[in-house]
């Protein structure tokens, strides 16, 4: 049935509930953008009417210009943008490497680290979060004085802190897995009989086949790892220092003092408003990655 | 091209790079060159995995035995059940969360899975507009809880947004309400905005689900004169209980973390009746300092979501 054939009547009742949910998933965000254009006293006085959703009154971007005076947004943003492009670029080399070993090649050991990372699967990452602290903080790293190597103890206020525990992610080793074993039988002897390595049949052939499938751990890293785009617990603990602090962490900033809730509007929009953006253009995309995640059992 | 120079090439590549003869390989043994590079490729994540998850797990095991605390000069005292013991008997406030948090979950289950699976069947008709309606729905999946929690709280004010709509809609009669600071009221606002958050996640799950029924099914029922109730309870349903089983774990297990909205919303007030157990975790465990009191906590814990999933693995297994 299409939507040419709907009697008027039977079209209401299709759209009439949908368009109420619509409503529903949309007033607190519409409510956000028209409220971080007005001043405080203007919002409250709003509230009580349809005014609250619309830029009316007195419209400004004064919110926004005192969000660059209170914080340093744009440092927040880059932090951010940095440490997700580096959780998600390395899981994607480090989860799709050990995906393919554990699909596609035979080696002794296998079937007991299948089974390990199966079982990580289950421990959820807010049960380790204290002792992650402890063991972070006492981690040596080799850091560089110009080319001279420094041993330092202790991983708090540092980038590696918030991009190095959380590359490795069993369920993306998992999707990797199921993916590759999907692919045609036989690639790896043709590529063989070519004279190819591994290292050269994964990253000529196996790559470029798995298009989707690296897609799809892209977007579910980006959306719900606890380290990137939504990171807020974890660096809230481990980062002190304003220079490496991402942008959902200066939201403690807005509520030191005096609070504004015109300036909060504008910290969260401006927040929200990339986001949004990118899941726009690449909503298809979005939408199968989750999808593909729930067709995996 | 022969064996032998393919061989010969192989070897000019390094170790790891090495692929076993198609001949070797029919023959079933595992060629040196192959479990070499198996490992390599695996190993890094091995490596990270038993730093990052195996490692806090098992120092979390340890330390809940003991006093340790983050920064102290006394080195920590192996105290045996003893943090067990406090919490149980001598923390009203945690197995108040331990409360809170189940009766979040209780409520955020049903409400999250049944309102995504209407959701998934509203925008599964084949009518004008559905990937608009599926984008708006899916919207708050994308906002980050932190924002979301930041603007409901907002919302959630006396006579904020949700008073005066619920106003305009009674006609002036309701009276307006503090929801969060009310200790009858604040786990119910934040269930009703956890679930406004997430639902869009699971009715793409769903949807997946539903699209995986092919129309034949249903156009066969159709013909044997079936009403459009009895293909959802006969077809649909029956159809869908693998996505089910994903719904269901996956949302309870997210549920019985909730953190965030507490955190940014309530601080776990008033009264207590909002705080959770990850709350608990990382104010005795981090705020407080009292990592050994903190990690037994999250042991707890562990052992609480362990067995919801074994649970509702076994109760919704095929019975063949």
């Amino acid at each position: 049935m299409t939507a040419m054939t709907l009697r008027p009547r039977r079209r209401l009742w299709v759209y009439l509930p949908m368009t109420l949910l619509a409503v529903f998933f949309l007033f607190p965000i519409v409510f956000m953008l028209a409220a971080s254009l007005k001043s405080d006293h203007q919002i409250f006085a709003d509230m009580d009417s349809l005014r609250a959703f619309a830029p009316v009154g007195e419209i400004s971007f004064d919110n926004y210009t005192a969000v660059f005076d209170r914080v340093p947004f744009w440092r927040f943003l880059g932090n951010t943008i940095f440490v997700t492009f580096m959780v998600t670029a390395l899981g994607l080399v480090v989860n799709s490497l050990c995906g393919y070993a554990l699909a596609r090649m035979r080696w002794k050991g296998r079937a007991v680290v299948f089974g390990f990372i199966i079982a990580t699967l289950i421990l959820p990452f807010d049960t380790t979060i204290v002792p992650m602290v402890y063991l972070v903080a006492n981690l040596p790293w080799i850091a560089f004085e110009g080319v001279r190597p420094v041993l330092e103890i202790g991983w708090l206020n540092t980038y590696h802190v918030q991009i190095v525990p959380f590359v490795v992610n069993a369920f993306s080793i998992f999707l990797f897995a199921q993916y590759f074993k999907s692919l045609p039988k036989g690639l790896e002897e043709a590529a063989a009989m070519d004279g190819a390595g591994w290292l050269r049949t994964y990253w000529r052939i196996i790559v470029p086949l798995s298009k989707p499938v690296f897609a799809t751990v892209t977007i579910l890293t980006v959306v719900t790892s606890p380290a990137t785009w939504n990171a807020y617990l974890w660096p809230l603990m481990t980062v002190q220092s304003e220079e490496l602090r991402p942008v959902m962490v200066g939201v403690q900033y807005f509520f030191q003092l005096d609070t504004s809730w015109g300036e909060v509007m504008a910290y969260i929009s401006m927040i929200t408003i990339p986001m949004v953006a990118v899941f726009i253009a690449f909503q298809r995309a979005f939408i199968q990655s989750i999808a593909s995640a729930g067709m995996k059992d | 091209m022969t064996i032998a120079s393919t061989d010969r090439v192989a070897a000019e590549t390094t170790a790891a790079d090495r692929v076993p003869t198609p001949r070797r390989r029919r023959r079933g043994d595992f060629s040196r060159s192959e479990q070499r590079a198996g490992v390599a490729f695996a190993i890094p994540a091995i490596v990270l995995l038993l730093l990052f998850v195996i490692g806090p797990a098992v120092v979390s095991l340890a330390m809940s035995f003991t006093n340790a605390r983050l920064v102290s000069p006394v080195a920590p005292e192996f105290v045996g059940l003893e943090n067990f013991r406090r919490a149980f008997t001598e923390d009203p406030v945690f197995t108040r969360s331990v409360l809170n948090t189940f009766v979040f979950a209780a409520l955020v289950v049903p409400l999250q899975g049944g309102l995504g699976l209407v959701l998934a069947l509203l925008v599964n008709q084949k009518i004008a507009g559905r990937n608009l309606f599926r984008t708006i729905y899916f919207l708050p999946v994308i906002t980050s809880m932190v924002v979301i929690s930041l603007l409901w709280r907002f919302l959630y004010q006396a006579d904020g947004l949700v008073d005066s709509a619920l106003s305009m809609l009674t006609g002036g009669v309701w009276a307006g309400q503090a929801w969060l600071a009310d200790p009858s009221t604040a786990m119910g606002a934040i269930v009703v905005m956890s679930v406004w958050q997430g639902v869009g996640f699971h009715m793409i799950i769903w949807l997946a689900g539903l699209q995986t029924i092919p129309d034949e099914v249903y156009e066969a029922a159709a013909l044997d004169g079936t009403t459009p109730w009895e293909r959802f309870r006969y077809i649909t349903l029956p159809l869908l209980k693998p996505t089910f089983v994903f719904v269901l774990i996956t949302i309870t297990i997210a549920a019985m973390g909730l953190f965030i909205q507490v955190d940014i919303m309530t601080d776990g007030g008033p009264l207590n009746s909002t705080s959770s157990i990850v709350y608990q975790i990382v104010q005795k465990g981090f705020q407080q300092q009292q990592i050994g009191y903190g990690a037994a906590l999250s042991l707890v814990f562990f052992c609480i979501v362990l067995a919801l999933a074994l649970l509702q693995r076994r109760l919704t297994r095929d019975k063949d």
